[in-house]
């Protein structure tokens, strides 16, 4: 009676043995993925993190020359509902992003699927819409300033070479803002094009087989097959050029002069946190801007989590 | 084992790295000390290497490591060092930003050292010593000085069959010569009515009998009627079609357009110079008076960080720069016209095609710039309110009425 109880043991034995490797194995995994990952994490906290719990901190604080600050409690967000620039640089960042993200999308989806044909000098087209992605915003930006120019720019030069006498494309207030939406646009057609193009390839051909002998034409093809397959890549751009258009400040600090008369109808959230940061000295509101922009962005970046089950297909 | 023993290189080697950015101490051996210069104006690079050569023949044992920061960003930076305690030990300083450093303790007041040493205040313009001094004492050695004059493109006028301008000018004589040399066809504008305050609006304010800051320091003058005549005297030429307008100048700096013999006559700096030289056509007078004569100068000062690791050695070489010596070589490179007293002689010849003279004759009236703790505070403001008068969008008398109140809550929280 004996044995078979024994040889139970040593059974049981062999499994507790066998988990047990496979648990220091495990831990020794699990110790060398946090290892690998170590580095980045800790520059995340020490870089990303940390700044944000000093940002909300500094909110609540009214700051002095050279560092000194003070808690003022909730002072700062008080102050926003009375500052009318502030409720018009949102109006501005909002203006910019109903125009630059749909038809920076629309645009680069257009040429995305253009330049996923077999045409002739595809490379070289691909490269040509890229350019402006690995061209510095600031050099983008005088070049624009000099296109644009009123007196001397070869904008206005071509339109009075067919009697139009141009617009102030940077300084009327009125026009300024669309000025600036048609550049952003313009140089950001190509980062989102190379994303829509990997999405494009990643649709399987047999679809576009299936559907060409079921007779389908080549729009019908675009909205039924290549748009919903292409819908996870859509929700991306879309949230990430949210993200960006709703921090946008490099092109208005380059393009708009610090006297210019269409600073106050171009200015975005990030410049005027910019302004009180840096110029006014006042860092205790502009990290209180800094809050409220972080506390919209997430709202709006949760809204589209939302609304993505509608019309985004994973399969 | 060998894993963890590569492990255990990759660690040391990244602690190596990272100990070998924060190792540059200032101690380099052989008793010698290193002390940093901050400044912002790349054109004055080669007169401060030469000034920092005859200055190490003196003093060998402290070497000079110059940092240069473009003045747009120049203070946020001191700012932020100031901040990290991270100042360069000795730095140029405004008449802006004085007040608030002095108060923030951030720089170290020179007094005592000065008496120490002996070291006269005498060799220097009053109003600049005064513009340095801050609750009676004084904080930096004055490096520069400048004013304004009228520039005038020589050129233009001889077209036109005007006689150049000269000091029997003031602002009715301004507006009859800009009338006579606006030529819309010709895309050519008589005078740029800039807005910028110093060789701008504030000098027309002081000739008109007005003041930008009162003498209590607690309230703006923008809204006194001798104001307000000035800067509507400013607006009027854009107004009449004289001057370019703001949008025009902010497109295209009217520097640019005089330089390029688009505009006739405009108010600018010594610091022109080098630049304006290089046009044959240009020449300077000084600038016409009003009730009656004032310009605003202007100078910068050599200051010494307060938590500075080598006090004497930064004092040393802040009496080197305020020498003549100093001055001379500054002088002989023509960028800026030197604040030690009988060197701007020497300046004048750098440039002997044009009447340098006329700054120089400005010192006499000269008024000071106003400097407050909350200047650049204000100074933004007068931007943001101003440039709505500048372009017609508002009067003169509402933008003074706005401005007046911003400026004076900023006074009334120092």
């Amino acid at each position: 009676m004996k044995g078979i109880p024994q040889q139970a043991e040593v059974k049981a034995n062999t499994k507790v043995k066998v988990s047990n490797l496979a648990n220091t194995r495990k831990r020794s995994d699990y110790f060398w993925a946090y290892l690998m990952i170590a580095p980045t994490m800790l520059g995340l906290m020490i870089f990303y993190l940390w700044p944000i719990l000093q940002t909300f901190y500094y909110s609540f604080t009214e700051w002095g020359a050279f560092g000194q600050y003070e808690w003022t409690g909730l002072d700062n967000y008080k102050r926003m509902f009375e500052d009318s620039n502030l409720i018009k640089s949102f109006k501005n960042t909002g203006i910019y992003i109903i125009f630059t993200v749909p038809i920076g999308i629309f645009l680069s989806i257009l040429v995305a699927v253009l330049l996923n044909q077999k045409i002739k000098g595809k490379s070289v087209y691909r490269t040509l819409y890229f350019l402006p992605v690995i061209t510095m915003p600031a050099a983008i930006a005088m070049v624009w300033k000099w296109l644009y120019n009123s007196d001397y720019g070869l904008l206005n030069y071509l339109l009075s070479l067919i009697g139009i006498k141009g617009p102030q494309w940077v300084s009327d207030p009125k026009i300024a803002l669309y000025s600036l939406i048609a550049v952003a646009i313009w140089s950001g057609i190509g980062y989102n094009m190379v994303i829509f193009l990997s999405g494009l390839q990643g649709i399987p051909r047999t679809y576009y087989e299936a559907a060409e002998m079921d007779g389908a034409g080549p729009i019908r093809v675009f909205f039924k097959i290549t748009l919903p397959l292409l819908s996870p890549v859509i929700f991306f751009v879309s949230i990430m050029s949210l993200i960006g258009a709703f921090q946008v400040f490099d092109l208005i600090f380059m393009m708009i002069g610090k006297s210019s008369t269409a600073l106050e109808n171009t200015q975005s959230i990030v410049y005027l946190f910019y302004q009180h940061a840096f110029v006014l000295n006042d860092k205790g509101y502009a990290a209180a801007i800094a809050v409220l922009l972080l506390i919209v962005i997430l709202i709006i970046t949760a809204i589209q989590f939302v609304l993505q089950k509608k019309w985004v297909h994973y399969d | 084992m060998k894993k963890w023993l590569m492990m255990l290189v990759t660690v040391m080697i990244g602690f190596i790295v990272l100990a070998g950015c924060s190792n540059d101490d200032a101690a380099s051996g052989d008793g010698k000390v290193e002390i940093t210069y901050g400044f912002w104006d790349k054109k004055q690079v080669p007169a401060i290497d030469e000034i920092i050569k005859s200055f190490n023949e003196k003093y060998p044992d402290i070497k000079v490591k110059t940092e240069i920061t473009p003045y747009g960003q120049y203070f946020q930076k001191l700012e932020t060092a100031a901040t990290g305690s991270a100042l360069p030990d000795v730095m140029w300083m405004n008449g802006a930003h004085v007040n608030q450093y002095a108060d923030g303790k951030v720089i170290l007041p020179l007094t005592d050292l000065a008496k120490k040493d002996n070291y006269s205040l005498d060799n220097y313009p009053e109003s600049l010593i005064e513009l340095y001094t801050v609750n009676e004492d004084i904080y930096g050695i004055p490096k520069d000085l400048d004013t304004t004059g009228l520039w005038y493109n020589k050129k233009i006028f001889d077209e036109a069959g005007v006689p150049y301008p000269d000091d029997t000018w003031d602002w009715d004589k301004l507006k009859e010569v800009a009338k006579k040399l606006t030529n819309k066809e010709k895309g050519i504008w008589g005078y740029a009515a800039l807005m910028g305050n110093q060789g701008g609006y504030y000098d027309f304010i002081w000739q008109n009998g007005g003041y930008i800051i009162s003498e209590d320091g607690k309230s703006v003058g923008f809204d006194q009627p001798e104001a307000i005549e000035a800067l509507k005297y400013n607006v009027s030429f854009i107004e009449e079609g004289l001057s370019p307008t703001q949008a025009q100048m902010t497109e295209t700096a009217a520097s640019e357009l005089f330089s390029s013999g688009k505009i006739a006559m405009m108010f600018d700096g010594p610091w022109m110079v080098p630049e304006y030289k290089k046009n044959p056509d240009v020449d300077v007078a000084v600038v016409p008076k009003g009730k009656q004569r004032a310009v605003a100068i202007h100078g910068l000062a050599n200051v010494i960080a307060a938590n500075t690791k080598h006090k004497d050695a930064a004092w040393k070489f802040v009496q080197f720069l305020g020498s003549k010596e100093a001055a001379e070589i500054f002088a002989a490179t023509g960028t800026v016209i030197p604040a030690y007293n009988g060197t701007q002689d020497a300046w004048k010849q750098a440039v002997p095609t044009i009447n340098l003279q006329a700054f120089i004759d400005g010192i006499e009236y000269s008024v000071p710039l106003p400097s407050v703790k909350s200047t650049g505070e204000i100074w933004q403001y007068e931007i943001d309110v101003l440039k709505k008068a500048w372009s017609e969008e508002v009067s003169v008398e509402d933008a003074v009425k706005e401005l007046t109140k911003k400026a004076n809550e900023s006074l009334s929280n120092e």
